[in-house]
């Protein structure tokens, strides 16, 4: 059975030194059950993978304010000073990746894949040490496969095989993570059984997910931008 | 006298054309949203995973779920997709998006963007920029013609590192509106009140004017 308690019972054998993939881009679409008892059980040591690491001191934030993490393979550190800061003093290993390399990477990994060959990066400080070649008159570079011991994910819907389902922007890196770990964690804000998804609407395919549990999601604002209704 | 940034974000919405997949990058570039020209129809794509995004929700219609690049939140236009990461990078990879306005730190004649960081000084990350900068048909920056100490950002080569080589067609400033065209910039209108000298003069590259 896949369907486990809660995110204790998900994250078991997940020990410091482990090498972590984490959904959500920015605070949208994070496995925050995952990430709260992670914080709370005392493992370091982690690498995570993440588009930001955390954002505004939240999410993964925590991690980092835990002083758990060594290493964070990402895109985008804008507005996580817990990252920049223990990035500056040396504290922590950051590998930066164009976001399109870094999603690719990450599929190839789940894909079998040992990698590709992407024009993202040619000439600037990302093609350092990579391979070049010539296709069709155009430079690429070589990206490696990515891949984890853990994925964290989140979906809004799941039923008791693992398959998926995703909503609005939350979807962003999960489905592709939830394909490149040893073990892939999912929680999803409902739980149903077997059958209850129709299989057209299944995003993920359950075959990718080893533990499934129900939670419940803050969904934390990070820009609130309204606008307002016109007098009539 | 210059344009303001919403002159700057009307200019730029000119640019773009009727069936348009436009990106808009972080910043001023999400300004231009408020500015496209009545009678044409075009769809934002957001690099996090949405292809028809609109405009900000009204409060009663907000939902954290939807969110656009900037992490603002936004809502879906009629005809919206939802899609992961991999595949909104494809999208942009392989050409489908049509124009990319994207803030610049510095632009060359020759089409080299550097936006991503400042050695020693500023490291946010590249995020999409490198990927979106590559890879659309039509690449604009918006950006402020010299720094607040008054080096052009307009150069004759970057001094920051490159994001993209060859990438940038357009640059629109608060002086007006430059094509790299290799060897040279080509001036294609200038703000109200900004002379020809002026625009020299706060240029680094080479400057030339069209007519």
């Amino acid at each position: 059975m896949k369907v486990v308690k809660d995110a204790r019972e998900a994250l078991q054998g997940l020990e410091s030194g482990m090498s972590v993939m984490s959904g959500g881009f920015g605070l949208c679409g994070n496995p925050e059950q995952c990430i709260k008892t992670l914080a709370e059980s005392g493992i370091k040591d982690l690498t995570i993978i993440s588009n930001n690491c955390g954002n505004q001191g939240r999410g993964l934030a925590a991690l980092l304010q835990n002083r758990q993490v060594s290493k964070v393979i990402c895109s985008f550190i804008g507005g996580n000073p817990d990252l920049a800061t223990q990035y500056l003093a040396g504290e922590v290993q950051v590998e930066l990746n164009p976001q399109g390399t870094l999603a690719e990477r990450i599929r190839a990994g789940g894909a079998g894949l040992g990698g590709f060959f992407t024009p993202t990066g040619v000439g600037t400080a990302v093609a350092d040490g990579k391979e070049l070649r010539e296709i069709d008159g155009r430079l690429y570079l070589f990206e490696k496969l990515l891949k984890a011991d853990f994925a964290l994910v989140r979906a809004a819907v799941g039923d008791k095989l693992g398959n998926l389902r995703f909503y609005r922007t939350s979807r962003n890196f999960n489905p592709l993570m939830a394909m490149a770990a040893r073990v892939t964690v999912a929680e999803v804000d409902t739980l149903v059984e077997v059958g209850e998804l129709d299989p057209d609407d299944i995003h993920l395919p359950g075959l990718f997910v080893d533990r499934i549990f129900e939670a419940s999601h803050e969904n934390p604002i990070e820009h609130r931008t309204v606008r307002t209704r016109e007098a009539r | 006298m210059s344009w303001s940034r919403e002159e700057q974000a009307r200019r730029a919405g000119a640019e773009l054309k009727d069936g348009d997949i436009v990106n808009l990058g972080i910043g001023l570039p999400t300004e231009v949203a408020n500015y496209v020209p009545r009678g044409i129809q075009v769809m934002f794509h957001s690099e996090n995973g949405l292809l028809g995004m609109g405009p900000f929700p009204y409060e009663d219609e907000l939902d954290p779920q939807i969110i656009n690049a900037g992490k603002q939140t936004v809502t879906l236009a009629p005809g919206a997709s939802l899609f992961d990461s991999a595949l909104s990078f494809a999208m942009i990879r392989g050409g489908h998006v049509d124009v990319a306005i994207l803030g610049g730190l510095e632009v060359a004649q020759n089409g080299d963007l550097a936006n991503w960081m400042i050695p020693g000084k500023m490291v946010t990350g590249m995020g999409g920029a490198m990927d979106l900068a590559g890879g659309a048909k039509k690449t604009l920056v918006m950006q402020t013609h010299t720094s607040k100490t008054g080096e052009s950002k307009l150069m004759d080569r970057l001094s920051l590192p490159p994001t993209a080589l060859g990438c940038v067609n357009r640059v629109i400033t608060e002086l007006g509106v430059f094509d790299c065209c290799g060897d040279h910039f080509l001036c294609l209108e200038l703000a109200p009140g900004v002379s020809r000298e002026e625009a020299v003069a706060r240029t680094k590259g080479e400057l030339r004017f069209a007519g």
